[in-house]
Order: structure tokens, then sequence, then C-alpha cells
């Protein structure tokens, strides 16, 4: 099964409550997948600064003294501890070099996600528990996603939970299951990509990654997996500035939109959309097969 | 009148009461409010009770309801009256996928669209879309009738057996087995008939076009054989 849901607000008033917001949209979806649980949300960026977030096997061990060490490795950065995860903030033209120094100083974190403003939390457990965790209800933001899995295809790990970043500011959350995912990652591995697990949305992930380093925007790398992943999938990606929904041919994974004058909102149930403002006035509507949806902060603008 | 609400009431309870209505009484007619998405809500109906929702549901409302009216009004997530035997469904708004998948008879009515797999399987239910349905719709439909006023998705009556397929505006494309036939007097009058029940009005009979099966994949041909 899988839930997800996804919220992106075009009134900036809502913005404090977007964490709460997607919180209780997450909770109410717990029913259809209580093995883990992740969202990323995209706040606001600073200006000349970017951000990673990081997850560890051992938090107490790994992000002791971090900040320290990134300085004396050369690369200052502030680190802002979350449970398993921390949010390491460097200026925005060192970025690129963040992978390398931890792999050098802290070879056992996992990079979640990186960009300007997207932070990704993930976690085995509860909706609920993984949300109180990270303290999710107290974070703001214009747009975020959430995913709560029920495993078909891999093992029930950290890392094996949504979403799954895809490049900078780029994440994707999926309810399906992909039916020719090892043939893919096969073919990804020689073209250079490496994989942490034998998860099957890693690799739609993945193949996103890659048709994009082949010069495709999102937009055109989501029509071509229509034709390149075989399988169920709905995906809800988030992009830097938007959010976007698509489903298979076949569209048996459930799939509802809200929309009204202050956001769009994605739920695999109605019932993920229910606490929202003004629902009741909302146009809701489930999206079409094979069909690339897409909400823009930069293009509404 | 008994009015539940589920936002204070278990669904269990809710159901529970609907099942076990004594022959003879009075209290039939019950309204639910705030259902919420919920799933599930008044399935297994088995008496002339009649069910007002006030309020969209979740997956599988008035499943299995066999002499039950139950009335929707807002809109119906995958499964809206899957299975019914005998009475009548009433989808206020749109329906979610599947919709009177597998049902046996009674009559659906859907006031808004229907999404994929509308009337997949179905076994002698009638179901009346006022809006459009989605791809795959009737898929092996065996008996009883889909009429819609809007138009189909892909694929329609994939497969299809004998349930007879009313299609007012355009069809993307029929399925496997599944040809526009000749609209007989019999089938005007059995479209009169449905339209009048689903409380359709100013829409004539004369206006549908009618699909069923070619009947050719009832039977092994030969010619096929090399592709075994």
């Amino acid at each position: 099964m899988c839930g997800i849901v996804g919220l992106f607000l075009k009134d900036s008033r809502l913005e404090p409550q977007l964490g709460q917001l997607l919180s209780d949209m997450l909770i109410t979806m717990t029913d259809r997948g209580p093995d883990s649980a992740g969202l990323a949300i995209y706040g606001s960026a600073t200006e000349g600064k970017a951000k990673v977030t990081i997850q560890s096997a051992k938090p107490e061990i790994d992000f002791a003294d971090l900040e320290r060490d990134l300085a004396e490795a050369g690369l200052p950065a502030r680190v802002a501890v979350k449970s398993t995860h921390a949010v390491v903030a460097v200026a925005a033209a060192r970025l690129a070099d963040v992978r390398a120094v931890l792999a050098a100083i802290r070879p056992d974190v996992r990079i979640m996600g990186a960009g300007d403003s997207v932070e990704i939390y993930k976690e085995v457990g509860l909706p609920k528990d993984v949300v109180a965790r990270f303290d999710v209800r107290s974070m703001s933001g214009s747009h975020g996603i959430g995913h709560t899995r029920m495993a078909t295809e891999s093992a029930v790990t950290t890392l094996g939970a949504h979403p799954f970043s895809t490049g900078s500011d780029q994440c994707l959350v999926h309810n399906g299951s992909l039916s020719n995912h090892n043939n893919l990652r096969r073919e990804l591995i020689r073209e250079g990509i490496s994989f942490e697990t034998q998860n099957d949305t890693e690799v739609a992930a993945a193949y996103l990654t890659a048709e994009m380093a082949k010069g495709k925007d999102l937009g055109q790398a989501l029509t071509g997996a229509l034709d390149d992943l075989d399988g169920f999938f709905t995906f809800v990606v988030g992009t830097k500035s938007g959010f976007g929904v698509v489903r298979d041919p076949i569209a048996c994974k459930p799939a509802v939109m809200a929309e009204t004058d202050r956001y769009v909102a994605f739920g695999s149930e109605y019932r993920a959309l229910v606490n929202l403002p003004d629902i009741e006035s909302a146009r809701i509507w489930e999206p079409e097969p094979a069909t690339v949806y897409f909400w823009d902060h930069q293009k509404a603008a | 009148m008994p009015v539940i609400d589920l936002a204070t009431t278990p669904l269990r309870e809710l159901n529970r009461s609907l099942h076990n209505i004594q022959q003879g009484s009075n209290d039939l007619s019950y309204e639910v409010a705030n259902p919420r998405g919920s799933h599930a809500v008044a399935v297994g109906i088995d008496g002339p009770v009649v069910v007002d929702v006030n309020g969209s549901v979740g997956y599988y409302c008035a499943g299995m309801n066999d002499g039950g009216t139950v009335t929707v009004h807002g809109s119906a997530g995958p499964g809206v009256a899957e299975n019914m035997m005998s009475g009548k469904v009433v989808v206020e708004g749109d329906a979610s996928q599947y919709a009177g998948a597998t049902g046996r008879g009674g009559l659906l009515v859907i006031k808004g669209n229907a999404a994929s797999r509308c009337g997949i399987s179905m076994k002698g239910i009638d179901i009346v879309v006022h809006g459009n349905i989605g791809h795959m719709s009737a898929f092996m439909g065996q008996s009883g009738h889909l009429v819609v006023l809007g138009d189909a998705g892909d694929a329609l009556g994939d497969s299809l057996y004998e349930a007879k397929l009313f299609i007012r505006g355009t069809v993307k494309s029929l399925g496997a087995d599944c040809i526009e036939k000749e609209m007989r007097p019999e089938h005007l009058q059995k479209l009169a008939e449905l339209l009048e029940k689903a409380d359709v009005k100013n829409v004539r009979p004369e206006e549908f076009k009618r699909y069923g099966s070619a009947r050719k994949l009832y039977n092994f041909n030969i010619d096929n054989a090399d592709a075994y």
C-alpha cells in the first residue's frame, strides 16, 4: 500500500503551519503503511547558503564535534542536530565539497538530500513517532511531501524509507512497486551510479537523476519514466519551487488532489485532506493516469 | 431518525446497527454525519434501510448492499457499491476507481464522474453515470447495464461478456472484443427505464450508442494456436 501526501502553499500566510498540516496529513495515512515514514520540507532559502541533511545510525558519535571537525577539514559549517539526522549548512559555493569531506571524516554518515531549501527526514517507525522525533510540527515552509511505507520490495530500514533524493532540492516519494528495478539498477550501475539499498524507489530516483544529468528537465524525466519504468506507481516529486504528481497508465494506486486559492494538496486518500483549511469548498479531483502534473511557485509568480 | 456521527461513534457501531434492524421496525432511515473519508461506511446492509451519508467517503462505501438505499452527499473513494446485490446507491459527487465492481444487482447512480474500471466484472448491476468514466471500464462485464451520459476513457469493455454499455459521448478507445452494436427498440426501452430510475432529465435514449461483446473471445480460435 503506502500512503503519500503533499502540500504546496500558495498563500504564504499558511507557511508557519506547513509542518503542522503535513504532519496531520501523514499521520492520517498511518494504516496505509506503518513500517517507516519520512518527509521533505522546503523551508526558506538563505541567500548564499546551502544545506545538506545527513543521517547516522550512531548520531551520538558521528554528530559529536562535527562542526569542529568540518572546520578542521577546511569546510566551515553550521550543524543542527535533530535526533538521527543533522542539517549541515555551508556556503552555497562549497556544497559540492560536503560529500567528499564527510566521506573522509564521517564515512558512516548517509546524505539524505541537499540543496538551497530542502530538508529530508526519514526513519523506521510510525508517522506519529517520526514526526515527533524530528519536531516536524514546528517547521515552516512553502511546500513539502511525506510518505508512510508498507515495505514490499526491500527491507524495512532507514535508507529504504522515502523520500529519496533525486538531485539538488529534489526528492521523490512512491506508492506502488516497480517490476523492472533490478534490470534498471544494473543499467544505472553501468552508467556509474551507486546504490545504497535493494529498494525499487531508489532506482526510480536514480533513473530521474540520470535522465536529468543527460539534460532533461524534471517534467521530461517523469514523462520518460512512463515508458521506462514497469510496474505500479503514483509518484509525488518535490522540487525547489514546487511539486509534481505522476501516475502509471494503469493507475491502480490511489490519488486524490484538492486545490483552493491557498494551497494544492495531494493525498493517497481523501481522509488525508479533511483537516486542511476550507477543504469543504476545495476543488477535489483524481489525477489522470499517465499525465504529469506540476505546481510551481516560480511559474505561478 | 437516528443520526450517527462518525466523529464520535465508531464505524463498527454504525454498521452493526444497520445490520441489526428488526423486521417491522419503523426506524428505517439513518443519517451519517462526518464521514470524512472513512472506509466501509454502510457496508453489508441486508434490508430496506435508507442511509444518507452527509459528506465524502473512502473505500468500499455501501459494499455488498442488499436492498438498502444509500445516498452519499459528497464523493466516494474506490469500490463504492462493490458487489451490490440489490437496492440503490447514489453518489452525488464523483466516484473513484472500480465503482460498482462485481455488482450482481441493484442500481448505482453516480451524478459526477467515475474514475477507471467503473463496473469492472459487473454481473447484473445497473450503473448510471451522469458524467464521464475512466479507462478499462466494464472490463469483463458479464451482465447488467452501464449507462454513461458523458465520455468513456480507453479500453472500454475489454474482454466483455454480455453486459450492455450505453455511451452518450465519445469513447476514447474500445477494449479487445468490444464493438458498437445496433440500438434496437428493446434497448431504447431499457435505456429509457434506467434513465428515469436514475433521475436523468432532458436526455433521450436515442442520443446514446450501444456497445457490447463481439463474442470472438468466447471460444478458442484455432488460427491462434501458434501463439501458445
